[in-house]
C-alpha cells in the first residue's frame, strides 16, 4: 500500500550491494567511528573508505560529523522507515475519518429514503 | 468478540494512500452510496464536523465556517488559537472540490477531492499537493512529532492514575 519513489530505493540499494558498506553499517551500529578506523578496520586507504561512506552518506544511512581533524561516522536515521511511520499514521487518520463518514452518509442515505417514501404518491 | 465480525476488513473500506511524487499524496476510498450524498457530507458545516475530526485525532473542533463556494473560505478553530483555514478553489458538485491549507503560509499544500460514481458507490480520491517535496517532508515529519506528543500526554495521564 505504502509506495516510495522509485530512486529513493535504487540507491538505497545500490548503497548496499557493496559487501564493505554493509559492514561498515556493522560497525557503526555497534559504535560511532572515525573515517581512519574504518579504513584500518577494513584495511583500506582512506580515500577508498570515503568513497564508501560518500555513498552511504547520500542515502542518508550514515551521517558524519568534522570535528577538529577527525571526521567521525555514525547511522544516520533512516529515512524509509521515518517515512514508512508517518505515512502509516496519515493513513489510520483517513481510515478512522473515512470510517465516521460512512456513518454520516449512510444516515443521509437513510433519511432520503424516508422523505422518498413520503413524497411519493 | 462481536459474532458480527466487526474488524473484518471490507475491499470496500479499503484506505489506500501512495506517494505519487515528492510533491504529492494520494489517498482514495469508495463509499456504499451515491456521490451526491457523499460531496453533500464535504460541504455542509453540520455533517463535516461529524467525521472530520474523530476521537483518535486527539482533538476538539470548537467552531466551523465553510462557505462552500469557488472563492469562499473556510476555518476550523481547535481552540488555544489552532486555526486551519483557506479557500476554495473550486466547487463542482457533486464531483470535485479543491481548497487550499494557508495554516503554514507558503509550505501549505492543495488538496483536489473527486467523487466519481459507479453502479450507486462512490470512489473518493483526495490529492495533497505540496509546493516542494521539503514542504511535504516537514507535514509529515511535523504530523509525526505532534502525533508523538499525544501519545506521551496519554502516557503522562496513565501514569497519573
Amino acid at each position: 500500500m505504502v509506495q516510495y519513489t522509485a530512486d529513493h530505493f535504487n540507491t538505497a540499494f545500490a548503497a548496499l550491494s557493496d559487501a564493505t558498506r554493509r559492514g561498515v553499517l556493522e560497525q557503526l551500529a555497534r559504535a560511532d567511528a572515525s573515517i581512519t578506523d574504518l579504513a584500518d578496520k577494513f584495511q583500506m586507504t582512506l580515500t577508498g573508505m570515503k568513497k564508501h561512506v560518500g555513498v552511504l552518506e547520500q542515502t542518508g544511512l550514515v551521517t558524519t560529523e568534522k570535528i577538529g581533524r577527525v571526521r567521525t561516522c555514525k547511522l544516520g536515521q533512516c529515512r524509509l522507515e521515518e517515512e514508512a511511520a508517518w505515512i502509516e499514521r496519515y493513513h489510520q487518520l483517513w481510515a478512522a475519518r473515512f470510517d465516521a463518514l460512512d456513518q454520516v452518509v449512510a444516515e443521509l442515505k437513510r433519511k432520503e429514503k424516508l422523505d422518498g417514501r413520503k413524497k411519493r404518491k | 468478540m462481536d459474532a458480527r465480525r466487526e474488524s473484518e476488513p471490507s475491499p470496500m473500506k479499503h484506505v489506500t494512500v501512495e506517494r505519487t511524487s515528492e510533491r504529492e499524496l494520494v489517498v482514495t476510498r469508495t463509499f456504499d452510496a451515491p456521490a451526491r450524498l457523499v460531496f453533500e457530507a464535504w460541504t455542509r458545516a453540520e455533517l463535516f464536523k461529524q467525521w472530520w475530526v474523530p476521537k483518535s485525532m486527539g482533538m476538539t473542533l470548537r467552531s466551523i465556517e465553510m462557505d462552500v463556494r469557488t472563492g469562499g473560505r473556510y476555518r476550523l478553530g481547535f481552540g488555544d488559537g489552532m486555526d486551519f483555514f483557506g479557500r476554495y478553489l473550486e466547487v463542482t458538485p457533486p464531483a470535485r472540490l479543491v481548497w487550499t491549507n494557508e495554516e503554514s503560509g507558503d509550505a501549505g499544500s492543495v488538496t483536489t477531492v473527486t467523487f466519481e460514481e459507479k453502479n450507486g458507490k462512490t470512489l473518493l480520491v483526495l490529492r495533497e499537493l505540496y509546493p516542494s517535496k521539503e514542504a511535504l517532508d516537514a507535514a509529515g515529519t511535523g504530523a509525526a512529532d505532534a502525533m508523538g506528543e499525544t501519545f506521551q500526554q496519554l502516557d503522562e495521564l496513565l501514569a497519573r492514575s
